[in-house]
């Protein structure tokens, strides 16, 4: 097996006096969408921000396609072929759907210069971007926003996207919709290491899972595995898939 | 004893309790040990600015708001006594009504600003106050009829105060006992009260409450103290000292003017000396002010030989005239705020603690 | 909540907000309401158009302050420097060339005053880069010390000026050209005023170009309103703030100009007066607010004029009465810019 497009080892993160993450080693393997499980505050969205370079790691190493960028700054890790799209979705409220779209590709200059066939693509997949292209984003409903924040994500290509639980507060008409997008996403090989709390969501995506727990790793291996062990789920995440459903 | 009359917040520096004896000694005896108008009106300023600077540092040091304001509060305290007396005459009534007044004023100015701004950031409220305070010193010198406007008002004290007063024909150590080293007495015990009073306020649970607000308004929000009512009173508190040493500052000069307490140079001065002295110590404002207004009233001079000494260089006397004693401190005190942020009480206490 | 039905999730309409466009009738209303108290509309021609200037002046000065926070949570106390600073290189400048501005010729006035204003914004440009490097970025974050070591660099560039051109009031005579009024029916219009109202529109258009059509704009904008996102996005914020802190020292410097010659003549504490202004104004905006602060400088510059004709007591505070009566309003100003 190859190397993993992103390595963690050992990451400790600290955030003013607490201690968040307690050596989080983790891998991401090339192509592949491997969903990061775990209850409330157990350091899922703090191991993002620290991949992302927006919590510096007190220790460890993070090695992105090859590279160590554990000490590079946020605008050097998107650089390198990380989009990231946090759990607030980040959105420019006073700035155009398109305005936002422009500023996520940053060879554009100008609307015109975004690559049309791909933008065809993400019109394809949130056609609502399409209709509401010209409207301030702020003006957009939660599904929407979510829409644009992972069409920002992907109005270039990139090696791997984070997503911060983009099923969060979201209608199930519109999850079903977004799961949809990225089994599409998916079919173009991009790499995803995608956050979520919704086991439902996650089960449908992911090819692999990592669990944590008080910020370490407790467990990984194939999603596949996971969904079928009941005791599994039960032990790592206190439900069980058919309570669930 | 002794801790509880320093609310059990000793200096806990050997270095520091010598020199804050022999501050205090110094100002005790000032009258005796250094005869003349200059050294006794120094020590008088030293007094004043104590309490003043010490006020500053219950809201700056102690709860980490900043305040441009506060010499608004020590103006309001000047100008109401000093009202006073112009009007109702030089009696003990006319003080009482005049520092009730300036109380009362300073408590809902201070009331409404606090109210008003404190809900949000710091940066916030220093802008409010900044141009409230401007606002009021042009107010001040418009209401010409009442304040004297840029000319200030000069009055008479009671007679106890006056320098004619005699208590006894006979000197005292060869210091003549007049109202002159009556009102200086009475300064320096008003300002030890004072200081006491603020060092009391600071120890208390208030006091830990305004710290924890300091270090983490969101968690002491958390933890179920209501931040605004806390910076508020703390804002009220501080206000009402400044104004009682706006009080203590007229009665000793008969005189008050806006540049003697209102103009922004004595704001710009009280930040250095809580800066310099070391925030959020308290004793930091007896250091502070103590050194501040010696180097005032004598570094001065020394500039006035190094710019006369530079005669004919065309920008290096300018550079170093008196008049530009400002530029200095304003290095100073950026430099000060920069490497030396704990201020002298700080490096003293530090140096206990066995760190460099 | 979104009503999305199962069918078609994602084509639900547009939730219908109008824009804000309340405050954007503030400006207009208030010179309405002044109308019938002048008495005469001549007066209030005079008047108003007085106040636009003086707010233009203000806009020029204050938006570049305002932006630097929003991006940066940075409140640069010692802003006034620059307005002093550039006045008084304007006044040397235009020492140098008396010829000119004591010309009848117009023309030659703006030879004069154009190269005047450039070097008032260059120099404040570059002082501003200086500033930022020496005396805001080490203290990133820490508000309490920012506040009080601009507050610093603001008494030091002070007595600066003061070393350098002296602490005396100088005064600044407007170029020839520029002086006198024309009559627009009865109403006399002093010609600078005019003048500094178009120089302020330019200024605004200008802004508003390149805020709203590029790039580096909308990522000034988006830089107000998240700023990590901007970076995630893969942009250096650093390098756009110091860009937007030269820049707004640079109008600072134009501002200065421009108000000094309004006032026609020069003293070292100008900068820290027009401070007190500028607070207010984009307090009375909305922090980080370009269109507040327009709107909040109009305002600031009508009232002033109005009050100090009518009751010139109450002049002197209108404007914390304004900015009480808008933060009862809107307690963030009147746009209140989204943070994070």
């Amino acid at each position: 097996m190859s190397a993993p497009l992103l390595r963690l080892e050992g990451v400790h993160t600290h955030i003013g006096a607490y201690h968040i993450l307690h050596g989080v080693d983790l891998d991401v393997a090339q192509g592949e969408l491997t969903v990061l499980l775990g209850r409330n505050g157990a350091g899922k969205t703090t191991t993002l921000r620290t991949i992302m370079g927006l919590w510096q790691a007190s220790q460890g190493s993070i090695r992105f396609d090859g590279e160590d960028i554990g000490a590079c700054r946020t605008p050097e890790i998107a650089q390198h072929g990380i989009a990231y799209v946090p759990e607030n979705m980040g959105i420019f409220a006073d700035l155009t759907v398109c305005e936002n779209m422009l500023l996520a590709a940053r060879g554009a200059r100008r609307a015109q210069d975004i690559d049309e066939r791909r933008l065809t693509w993400i019109f394809g997949l949130f056609p609502a971007l399409q209709k509401f292209w010209q409207h301030p984003a702020g003006l957009l409903s939660g599904g929407q926003k979510q829409m644009l924040a992972v069409a920002r994500a992907i109005v270039e290509p990139r090696k791997l996207l984070l997503v911060d639980e983009p099923s969060k507060g979201l209608a199930p008409a519109i999850i079903q919709n977004m799961i949809a997008a990225f089994r599409e996403l998916k079919q173009t090989d991009t790499t995803i290491l995608l956050v979520e709390q919704n086991f439902h969501f996650a089960r449908q995506l992911g090819d692999r899972v990592a669990v944590m727990d008080d910020g370490r790793i407790v467990h990984s291996g194939a999603m596949a595995e996971l969904a079928e062990d009941e005791d599994l789920q039960q032990r790592l995440l206190g439900l069980s898939l058919a309570a669930h459903q | 004893m002794l801790n509880r009359l320093f609310s059990g917040d000793l200096p806990r520096s050997r270095m520091l309790t010598l020199l804050l004896i022999a501050i205090v000694a110094g100002l005790a005896l000032v009258p005796f040990i250094f005869p003349g108008a200059k050294a006794i009106n120094v020590a008088a300023k030293i007094c004043v600015f104590i309490v003043l600077v010490a006020s500053f540092d219950l809201l700056l040091g102690y709860t980490g708001i900043v305040s441009f304001a506060h010499t608004m509060f020590f103006g309001i305290g000047a100008y109401g006594v000093s009202i006073a007396l112009t009007r109702m005459g030089p009696t003990w009534a006319a003080v009482a009504a005049g520092i009730a007044a300036a109380l009362a004023m300073s408590l809902v100015l201070s009331l409404l600003i606090g109210l008003f701004s404190l809900r949000v950031k710091a940066i916030f409220y220093a802008m409010i106050t900044l141009a409230v305070a401007s606002a009021f010193q042009t107010f001040a010198s418009q209401m010409s009829e009442i304040t004297g406007g840029e000319d200030g008002l000069s009055f008479k004290v009671p007679e106890l105060l006056r320098h004619g007063f005699a208590l006894s024909d006979q000197p005292f150590l060869g210091v003549s006992l007049d109202g002159k080293l009556i009102s200086y007495y009475l300064l320096f015990a008003v300002s030890v009260v004072l200081f006491l009073l603020m060092l009391r306020i600071v120890n208390s649970p208030f006091g830990r409450v305004l710290q924890a607000i300091r270090e983490n308004d969101f968690r002491a929000e958390a933890l179920g103290y209501r931040t605004v009512v806390y910076r508020t009173l703390s804002n009220v508190l501080s206000a009402g000292f400044a104004t009682l040493a706006g009080v203590l500052l007229a009665l000793w000069l008969r005189y008050n003017g806006p540049d003697t307490s209102l103009s922004f140079e004595i704001m710009i001065d009280i930040l250095l000396m809580v800066v310099i002295g070391g925030m959020g110590t308290m004793y930091g404002a007896v250091v502070g002010a103590t050194l501040f207004v010696i180097a005032q009233n004598y570094l001065q001079d020394l500039m006035k030989l190094a710019s006369d000494a530079a005669n004919g260089i065309p920008l290096l006397s300018n550079l170093v005239h008196p008049d530009r004693w400002l530029l200095w401190l304003g290095i100073l005190f950026v430099v000060s705020v920069y490497r030396f942020p704990t201020g002298i009480v700080g490096k003293l206490r530090a140096k206990v603690l066995g760190k460099p | 909540m979104n009503s999305a039905t199962a069918g078609s999730p994602v084509m639900d309409a547009l939730p219908s907000v109008n824009a804000d466009r309340l405050p954007l009738l503030l400006v207009p209303v208030l010179a309405l309401v002044a109308l019938p108290l002048m008495g005469s509309l001549s007066t209030w021609v005079t008047l108003t158009v007085a106040g636009l200037a003086m707010g233009m002046i203000i806009f020029i000065i204050a938006s570049g302050l305002t932006l630097v926070f929003g991006l940066m949570d940075v409140l640069n106390f010692g802003h006034g420097v620059f307005i002093a600073l550039g006045a008084y290189l304007a006044m040397s400048v235009l020492g140098t060339m008396t010829g000119w501005t004591a010309s009848e010729h117009l023309l030659l006035n703006l030879l004069a005053a154009l190269p005047a204003m450039l070097v008032a914004m260059i120099v404040a440009g570059g002082v501003g880069l200086a500033f930022e490097r020496v005396i805001i970025r080490p203290v990133y974050g820490q508000h309490l010390k920012q506040i009080m070591i601009t507050m610093g660099g603001m008494i030091v560039g002070e007595e600066l000026i003061k070393v350098i051109w002296g602490a005396q009031t100088i005064p600044l005579p407007l170029p020839a050209a520029f002086r006198g009024a024309l009559l627009l029916g009865d109403a006399a219009v002093e010609k600078y005023r005019l003048i500094a109202v178009v120089i302020g529109l330019a200024v605004f258009a200008a802004m508003f170009w390149v805020l709203s059509r590029t790039k580096v704009g909308l990522l000034i904008r988006a830089g107000v309103q998240d700023r990590e996102m901007v970076e995630s996005l893969g942009y250096r914020i650093r390098r756009l703030f110091v860009g937007v802190f030269v820049a707004g020292s640079a109008l600072a410097g134009l501002g200065g100009v421009m108000w000094g010659l309004y006032q026609q003549n020069l003293t070292p504490q100008m900068g820290s007066q027009v401070n007190v202004l500028i607070f207010i104004v984009i307090i009375i905006g909305g922090l980080g607010s370009v269109g507040g602060c327009f709107i909040g400088a109009l305002l600031v510059g009508l009232l002033a004029n109005y009050t100090g004709f009518l009751v010139p007591k109450v002049a002197l505070f209108s404007n914390i009465l304004l900015m009480v009566i808008v933060l009862l309003w809107r307690p963030q100003g009147i746009y209140p810019v989204a943070k994070r």
